[in-house]
């Protein structure tokens, strides 16, 4: 029963990952119409700002190392340590939380940016160029903070106070048995809100509802006098910040490195996909199926019968999802069908 | 007779071709990729991209999944050679019929589905095939190490014909070793034929067909026509292309791994396909060697090296040039091809082929302005 | 065909397989017919003025940063050979052919290339270096992977490979070869190590749960920790394979917490240790109790660069490594001394393999008196030294592997310094992890190809 537990857990906070990572790139499918292969990237950024604000925060003063002999080594004290004492340490202890304020305009900046700058241009041209100028500049991208930051993954921990584990089992009643940590319960609650938010701005305000109404027929939107071309900027915008917090929340779990957006970014696609095109809530759907199976399937009880079955389950629900329902869970029909 | 029914235009694309192939090492030389092994890699991912090409170019299928063909290729063909002989034939033959009955299976299951929803199930077989090849299958494909020849091996026909040696035997064409030159043409060879059979598919009532698929396969179907026969066709010629440029890396070098198969081989051949301009015929091969070009020859160059090529130049010049030019090659070398990718798709949207067809109109044009004013200055005299 | 070589036998024998088979044998060309020159070999340098080393190591992909440190050992050992510099273990190294004016009297240079962590472009690589560049030798790499694919490559081409890191047994087990060298230890040594430490601070009556990376070297550590361990009297509760690169490992971490298990040994190395070793962490593994006793995790290979990415985690967590930049016999710091005044920072263990390989190497021509790959490797079998940082050595001819001492370390609890992670508890005797060749079978095939 515990063991059941803490996978359904598992398989909810992993789901609640896809799905964050997911809802960015298929608001950007649904709403543009754009393939984007930097979705990665803008979830790699979004991680990236908690390792720029934790170095921000541990600018240090060196102090000649005498420990060390052979050569010039030197320690370093982060001076909000050494001005304000435990205070300061404080504060770089909570260089993740921190960073969440800190990426939302940033994200949206760099999502207004990437808009303005080169993705509106792709609007009406083949999905092929689209994923050829995308990957390009998620290269692009990946290599900068590979250049800055190195390619070894850079430890972001969670503030001490939330570092261990809760104690789920007293809640429900299950004993001690069964702990999770804090963080990933937060991660989930996180995504929970996030998506919340999302679905609330796209069908509950007339802001969204206008920006619907130019996915379905963007033309006799543009004739109602309507500036539809603002408003998708701002929805990219609006994606970037998603995929950017995703990318921020999660570095506790995974210390993050260049390459951890070229790693999510196919999982993404997939989630996407069978969710069904242009469907957010197809995404959600997606992303807790296929993190719950894929804990179950982790489990040895059914690895014991099904070898490797852990190393495939993602691909495989795809297989038989798309076979099954030709548009995913909730596809809409004519989307990127062609 | 084969060319029969070639236009003169073709004949004249396919003499050039030729021409330009068997010249590889030549046209190679001043940028310094004249070495047998870039060559041949030149020539096996250029097949490769042909095959892709007779997919997405054609019918606009986007295959996310076609690096599976090529490592299955690879297995098999390794498989012969430990199993029968190391004459390349056999290898080759087998390869490109397993690819072929692979790609048979994944196509039909995958094209029951259109647009990205087929991307997505190519790339699902793909990623299960590389997992699994990776881990539990690791008896098959010996996992991260990949299928290697042994001292061992059965060799079936080779120890019945051949006195065994010390030392791993060399993979050969009735006796011709397939490591260096020889390797190279004997790979060039194919890809000329791989080039040819492509020409006549592009030209033939069957290609017809895939580009009507492309341009509007829901009118075609509804006059009655079922085009799943022909894409499921396409889709098997280029498994089968694949599974050649997968045997023939194993030819020139008896080795497969299981990486050959990951999403990001897959996705390296769909940007080699738009980088050089998907449905031209020459395009994805040039596009396949500027990827490896820049894959090989770009990440060799270290700050030394730099400096070295630039020593003609005074001191301050050549460090400065070194201190620009250094983070775009060596360990940077992706970085530049990430931004060549982008600069090509935005400014030549049809890729290098486009690039290339520019050149060719200025310079028409400017030899049209010339012959005009001839014309007009013979008139005037 | 520009491999020159001395097979006329098997091509012949070959050709006429080629005529049973029912086809024109195609008649070799009079340049495949070897050179008399009873030394001629592949990229031999003649009377050039100086040779060349290629250096093949990972700059894109996962393990970057070593194959940087590792770029950086090469061109100091390039440096030292050639006599420039402080010399670093030139000073120590007993005993010494080299003198310091580059190899044979020939000033070494190199070239570089990028492996990716690939065998296919490692492979490409190493073909570019010997192909075009001309290398007399290469080296390098972070995976036993690309290790054993290369030096198959090194084998067929006749050209020395002297590995870098690989961990795997059957880098000089059952995938052995002659032209591959290997300075780096292996997972059956990080068990025989780790022995008698677990057995003394964790005691004999464990129960052991062990993730283990779906791949070979992972299996093959999974096997040698289980012996040693099972031989202590330790249980071993589950040993269950995670995927590669499988990022979030909780799904896996879940199921030890009430296994009864009161250790858990994680077979991952890289991003993938990195991962689970902060997950297990955050999942209260390291305060838990299990049947009376504190809950241990061992990582039974470590690098620096690694403990760098896991931060706080690895505090106390007990595992092996080649080498430990804070070791305090003579050659080690003299490596260190000259690295750390060259970059600032101390090398980590990849860079040592690496750097003592290309002088192993160097040295082994110079004993030589040649350059002529059979003689070399025969120079370089059974070969004794010391002053290299791990005490006395052997190069042991039967599987070209070396035998030195284990180092068994644990996570700093009081770190001074950003690099002083790793705290030596105990140097194992080479005598204790030493084993009969003979158990992981190969065959390391001719010194004349």
């Amino acid at each position: 029963m515990d063991v059941i537990l803490l996978q359904l857990l598992n398989g909810l906070d992993k789901g609640g990952a896809y799905a964050l990572i997911a809802l960015g790139l298929t608001i950007i499918f649904g709403t543009l119409g754009v393939v984007n292969f930097a979705h990665g990237a803008l979830f790699m950024l979004g991680a990236f700002c908690a390792v720029s604000v934790q170095a921000l925060l541990t600018i240090s003063k060196k102090v000649k190392d005498e420990s060390i002999k052979f050569f010039d080594a030197y320690k370093e004290i982060p001076y909000l340590e050494a001005w304000w004492g435990d205070t300061g340490a404080m504060i770089i202890d909570y260089a993740v939380p921190i960073s969440i304020l800190i990426a939302i305009p940033l994200m949206l900046l760099i999502g207004l940016g990437m808009e303005r700058g080169l993705i509106r241009y792709f609007y009406k041209r083949p999905h092929a160029e689209q994923i050829l100028v995308t990957f390009g500049l998620a290269i692009v991208v990946q290599e900068l903070i590979k250049a800055q930051f190195g390619a070894n993954p850079i430890p972001t921990p969670a503030p001490e106070v939330i570092a261990g584990s809760a104690n789920v089992g007293l809640w429900v009643g299950l004993g001690e048995s069964v702990v999770y940590p804090w963080w990933r319960l937060i991660y989930l609650a996180f995504a929970g809100v996030v998506i919340a938010l999302a679905f609330a701005f796209l069908n509950l305000t007339t802001y969204g509802m206008v920006v619907r109404a130019g996915m379905a027929d963007r033309e006799t939107v543009g004739l109602l006098g309507i500036n539809i071309q603002r408003r998708f900027t701002i929805v990219f915008g609006m994606a970037a910040v998603i995929a950017g917090l995703a990318g921020v929340m999660y570095t506790p779990i995974l210390p993050p490195d260049y390459h951890m957006g070229m790693d999510f970014l196919v999982l993404s696609f997939v989630v996407v996909v069978v969710g069904g095109m242009g469907s957010l809530g197809g995404a959600v759907l997606a992303g807790f199926m296929l993190g719950i199976l894929q804990s179950f399937a982790s489990m040895n009880e059914v690895k014991s019968i099904l070898p490797g079955i852990d190393q495939i389950i993602i691909y495989l629900i795809a297989v038989v999802i798309l076979l099954v329902r030709p548009r995913g869970l909730l596809g809409r029909k004519g989307v990127m069908e062609s | 007779m084969m060319f029969g029914d070639l236009t003169r235009n073709d004949k004249l694309l396919f003499l050039g071709f030729t021409i330009a192939a068997l010249a590889m090492p030549l046209l190679a030389w001043p940028v310094g990729a004249n070495y047998p092994d870039l060559l041949q890699k030149f020539a096996i991912y250029g097949i490769f991209a042909i095959g892709f090409n007779i997919l997405f170019g054609l019918t606009g299928y986007l295959s996310f999944g076609h690096a599976a063909f090529l490592g299955v290729g690879s297995y098999a063909a390794v498989w012969m050679f430990k199993g029968v002989t190391m004459n390349v034939i056999p290898a080759v033959i087998f390869g490109v019929m397993v690819s072929g009955l692979f790609a048979a299976l994944i196509g039909f299951v995958s094209l029951r589905r259109s647009g990205i929803y087929f991307s997505i199930l190519t790339l699902a077989f793909a990623q299960m095939s590389y997992n699994l090849a990776y881990s539990v299958l690791t008896p098959i494909t010996n996992g991260e190490t990949g299928l290697q020849l042994r001292q061992d091996d059965a060799r079936i026909l080779d120890r019945m014909f051949v006195e065994q040696t010390e030392g791993l035997p060399s993979t050969n064409l009735f006796g011709l070793e397939m490591s260096g030159y020889p390797g190279f043409y004997f790979c060039c060879v194919l890809l000329i034929v791989a080039f040819f059979i492509a020409l006549r598919i592009q030209r033939s009532p069957f290609g017809m067909m895939l580009r009507a698929i492309k341009t509007n396969q829901v009118r075609m179907n509804y006059t009655g026509f079922n085009t799943r026969p022909y894409a499921l066709t396409a889709f098997i010629i280029s498994g089968m292309y694949a599974g050649l440029a997968g045997s023939l890396l194993a030819v020139t070098d008896p080795l497969a791994g299981a990486e050959r198969m990951q999403w990001t081989a897959s996705g390296e051949v769909v940007l080699m396909t738009i980088l050089g301009g998907a449905g031209t015929l020459v395009g994805p091969i040039l596009g396949a060697g500027l990827i490896k070009y820049f894959e090989n020859i770009f990440s060799s160059y270290n700050d030394s090296l730099l400096a070295e090529s630039f020593s003609f130049l005074p001191d301050f010049l050549n460090d400065a040039l070194v201190f620009v030019i250094g983070p775009f090659v060596g360990e940077g070398w992706s970085l530049l091809l990430g931004i060549v990718f982008m600069a090509i798709v935005i400014f030549l949207p049809g890729g290098l082929m486009e690039g290339l067809a520019r050149i060719h109109g200025w310079y028409r044009g400017r030899g049209q302005g010339d012959a005009g004013r001839n014309v007009a200055k013979q008139a005037a005299e | 065909m520009t491999k020159i070589n001395d097979r006329g036998v098997s091509r012949r024998s070959i050709l006429k397989a080629g005529t049973a088979l029912g086809a024109g044998a195609v008649i070799a060309p009079t340049f495949f017919v070897r050179n008399a020159w009873a030394e001629e070999f592949r990229n031999n340098p003649g009377n050039a003025s100086s040779v060349k080393f290629g250096f093949n190591v990972p700059q894109t992909g996962a393990y970057a940063d070593e194959g940087a440190d590792e770029l950086r050992a090469y061109e100091l050992a390039v440096k030292h050979i050639n006599g420039e510099g402080d010399g670093g273990m030139l000073n120590t190294m007993q005993p010494l052919s080299l003198k310091g004016d580059g190899v044979l009297g020939k000033k070494v240079e190199y070239v570089t290339g990028d492996t990716q962590t690939k065998s296919d472009a490692a492979r490409a690589s190493a073909k570019r270096m010997i192909e075009k560049d001309g290398v007399i030798m290469f080296s390098g790499g972070s995976s036993s992977g690309v290790a054993v694919a290369v030096q198959s490559l090194a084998q067929e081409m006749g050209v020395v490979f002297m590995c870098g890191l690989t961990h795997s047994n059957d880098t000089t087990g059952k995938d052995k070869r002659r032209y591959g060298f290997r300075h780096f230890f292996n997972a059956y040594m990080s068990g025989a190590a780790l022995g008698p430490v677990l057995k003394e601070t964790m005691g004999t009556e464990r129960r052991a749960y062990h993730l283990t990376a779906d791949y070979t070297w992972g299996w093959t550590q999974e096997e040698s920790i289980k012996n040693t361990t099972e031989a202590l009297g330790w249980q071993t509760v589950n040993a269950v394979r995670t995927p590669l690169g499988a990022g979030d490992f909780s799904q896996y971490i879940t199921p030890v917490l009430n296994s009864g298990a009161d250790v858990l040994v994680l077979n991952h190395y890289g991003k993938d240790m990195i991962n689970s070793l902060t997950q297990a962490v955050q999942f209260g593994l390291r305060d838990k109790q299990v049947n009376g006793k504190d809950f241990q995790i061992v990582v039974p290979l470590y690098s620096r660069l690694m403990a760098q990415g896991a931060g706080a985690n690895i505090k106390g967590i007990y595992g092996t490594t080649n080498w430990n930049w804070s070791l305090q016999d003579a050659g080690s710091q003299a490596f260190v001394k000259s690295f750390g005044q060259e970059y600032g920072f101390p090398p980590s263990q990849a860079a040592h393999t690496c750097y003592v390989q290309a002088l192993l190497y160097a040295d082994a021509c110079a004993r030589a008196g040649t350059f002529y790959p059979p003689e070399v490797i025969k120079a370089l079998e059974d070969f004794e030294f010391d002053g290299m940082g791990n005490g006395p050595t052997l190069y042991r001819g039967a599987d070209h592997q070396c035998f030195k001492d284990v180092l068994v370390v644990r996570g700093n609890e009081n770190a001074t310094s950003q690099f002083d992670l790793l705290e030596v508890v105990k140097e194992v005797p080479a005598s204790q992890v030493t084993y009969d060749p003979s158990i992981f079978g190969g065959e390391l095939g001719p010194y004349k190809v």
